[in-house]
């Protein structure tokens, strides 16, 4: 897409702007507050002391918070090479099926760090078949990446529902759900980690797949940034032309993006499998392949943006329990517009400040550059 | 002829669902003709359901809900419009967006306002729509096929309706035989060539997408003032995003939709009357595999193997009037 506006100083356009499409997200979220009647500063306190309040708060945040950096990250990764992957909702639930078979063959048998790596090969092989379809049918068919990965969020959901109800559950249970995995597929606590600070996370399940979020972060900087495959990704990204005048192949690019990025949803299938609730359920993944849209815009598409973006959406989903559970009238939904205006104001607005900041940074440069000038005369 | 009255009776029920598939399917077409993709279509139905719940809940007036609809409709409309057309934002980004903030607010503004867990008050007679028998439809119901046909199947319906299936033919002759029309599809193929002619791509995109928001207020209103008494929250259920699936399925093309609508919805009808019987000659079909279906029709269409679908050429693209 073509970009009409000036460059900005590299503080401007990963600081600045994101902040204040922040702030004005917050701003209209706020008068949604108050049409229902309630003070709007009162639940900001909530949700900041409802986050950060307690080791135990932190350590949910925190818990949220890995979920959405390997959403985010897939999204991002997509972003990088032109596509808008929609379907990581799709995508993580699929590769929760990795997962859960990982632990459902090997929790009696092998200790959590085999099964780990064994969860984790399958999360990114079970993500990354259902997002190479829609890949694939891109590069070699040209069906819209957008409408396909939606219409796979859908097929997944129902396929979903289909295995939970009829293959997975264990025979006599009522519940869509896998039997509980014995000790081999819980992940264990990070409370090490927060007692470092000297905070108790008590019954948080914040737990290792945080570490992995992380070291998946950094992979994915090292892979845009510092290989041939993520350069040949961002050529095509910002230039489709380019790239096939480069000799890169179009086709060969969308479908490893996408299966790279199919494989970061799936990822996130372990924290809440192996690290919260110890079986697979149905809608386990409660729209955070959604979120890590917002948190790819908001985080820029670059890691280091999406891990803070990654705590900031933890911080709304633990601190808005606790806004749901102070102030009635303000459910967790509350959240989910959030989320949208994040979308829209981070999103599909962003350029919306941009020429008034551009004008206001212009204005005092140029004053600055007058001074000195004024000066050596 | 208890087969014939099954056929009838599930026919009847495809037609319901069908109905809200429709009007939002024909929004889409709208402003997709005209270069602007919408994915928002299943929040701007959301927004005018819960519009038209609340408002006629609270007037009493089934009209004053329809009017809400179609307003809070065409006012996530601009927004959408706003974001993607003067913007110049993501057009896919800005529909992800309107999705979600009308998802929440919904239900937040339904609590707090109306304290029924997100519903709107159940509706009264006078505040909902009420089914319009045809003429003399109780007299032909004895005569054999034609009765049934004509009493249970096309008599019997809502004011909505019939009016999302006359929105067809409508539809079909302000695209294709006005010069409005003419210009929309223009705008969404060669808005380069519209500029140049002297006519502002941006009016035109702006007027496609009010358009849009109209009729997806239409379905939204169906669905709480006419299919149910009352809004409850999250009840459009995917609907916008079939009728997206319609909208591809059926190549951009007025016929076509209402025919891809009325194959959705009789999968849906199919699906909710076989929940656990068996299939004739196929057998036990899973009931996720039926839901599943438009969605994978879908994508085997956009693939290719059912003919072409080929979406307007300049679709989701922001027009940059000079580089």
């Amino acid at each position: 897409m073509s970009n009409p506006y000036a460059k900005l100083p590299n503080w401007a356009e990963y600081g600045l702007i994101p902040l204040v499409n922040l702030i004005v997200a917050f701003f209209v979220a706020g008068l949604v507050v108050l049409l229902v009647g309630e003070n709007p500063l009162e639940a900001a306190y909530h949700l900041v002391n409802g986050a950060f309040g307690r080791g135990e708060y932190i350590g949910f945040t925190l818990y949220y918070a890995t979920t959405f950096i390997f959403t985010g990250l897939a999204v991002a990764v997509a972003f990088h090479a032109g596509l808008f992957n929609i379907g990581g909702e799709g995508q993580a639930y699929i590769g929760g099926i990795g997962v859960a078979l990982a632990c459902l063959y090997f929790d009696q048998t092998l200790p959590w760090f085999v099964v780990f790596p064994i969860a984790l090969v399958g999360s990114i092989a079970f993500g990354a078949a259902w997002a190479f379809l829609p890949g694939w049918l891109q590069a070699k068919r040209g069906s819209h990446i957008v409408i396909t990965t939606i219409m796979f969020n859908f097929i997944a959901s129902s396929l979903m529902v289909y295995l939970l109800t009829r293959v997975l559950k264990p025979l006599g249970s009522m519940a869509p759900q896998t039997r509980t995995f014995a000790e081999g597929g819980q992940l264990p606590k990070l409370d090490w980690l927060l007692g470092i600070f000297g905070l108790n996370i008590g019954n948080a399940p914040f737990n290792v797949s945080f570490l992995l979020a992380l070291v998946a972060a950094f992979g994915v900087w090292v892979l845009i940034w510092r290989t041939k495959l993520g350069y040949e990704m961002r050529v095509m990204g910002h230039s489709p032309g380019a790239a096939r005048y480069a000799g890169i192949s179009e086709s060969r690019i969308t479908i490893i993006a996408m299966m790279i990025s199919g494989g970061l949803a799936g990822m996130m299938a372990l924290n809440p499998i192996m690290g919260e609730q110890f079986r697979m359920q149905l809608d386990f993944v409660q729209g955070a392949g959604f979120v890590g849209i917002a948190v790819a815009l908001m985080g820029r598409s670059h890691p280091f943006g999406i891990i803070p973006a990654s705590i900031l959406f933890g911080m709304l989903y633990q601190g808005g329990a606790e806004i749901a559970f102070e102030m009635p009238t303000i459910s967790r939904d509350m959240i989910v517009i959030i989320q949208g205006l994040v979308i829209l104001f981070a999103g599909a607005l962003e350029n919306m400040f941009r020429p008034a900041i551009t004008a206001a940074l212009a204005g005092f440069a140029g004053r600055r550059a007058a001074v000195t000038q004024s000066k050596g005369a | 002829m208890d087969l014939f009255h099954t056929l009838v009776v599930l026919l009847e029920s495809t037609i319901r669902v069908s109905v809200p598939l429709i009007f939002a399917a024909l929004a889409g077409l709208f402003t997709e003709r005209a270069g602007v993709f919408d994915i928002g279509l299943e929040g701007k139905m959301l927004g005018g359901a819960f519009a038209a719940g609340a408002v006629a809940a609270v007037t009493g007036s089934v009209w004053m809900g329809l009017l809400a609809a179609i307003l809070i409709s065409v006012l996530l409309s601009l927004v959408h419009g706003y974001a993607s057309i003067t913007q110049r934002g993501s057009q896919i980004v800005s529909g992800v967006a309107i999705n979600f903030i009308v998802a929440g607010s919904t239900v937040i503004l339904g609590e707090a306002w109306f304290r029924q867990g997100g519903r709107t008050p159940a509706l009264a007679d006078g505040a909902r729509f009420s089914t319009i028998d045809l003429p003399f439809a109780d007299s032909v119901r004895d005569v054999p096929i034609l009765g049934p046909i004509y009493a249970d199947l096309l008599s019997g319906h809502f004011l909505l309706t019939y009016l999302a299936f006359a929105m067809v033919p409508i539809s079909w002759w302000v695209l294709y035989r006005t010069r409005f029309g003419l210009r929309l599809r223009a705008v969404g193929e060669n808005p380069g060539a519209v500029d140049t002619a002297g006519i502002s791509v941006i009016w035109l995109r702006y007027r496609a997408v009010i358009c849009c928001g109209i009729l997806c207020g239409f379905a939204g209103a169906y669905l709480s003032l006419a299919m149910t008494a009352g809004f409850v929250k999250g009840m459009t259920a995917g609907k916008g995003y079939i009728a997206l699936a319609a909208l591809i399925f059926a190549k951009w093309r007025p016929v076509n939709i209402m025919l891809a609508c009325l194959l959705f919805g009789f999968l849906d009808a199919l699906a909710i009357r076989l929940q656990g019987n068996p299939l004739p000659l196929i057998g036990q079909v899973p009931v996720q595999l039926m839901q599943a279906l438009p969605y994978i029709l879908t994508v085997i269409l956009l693939a290719g193997f059912i003919g072409k679908a080929i979406p307007p050429k300049a679709g989701g693209i922001p027009y940059v009037k000079e580089r």
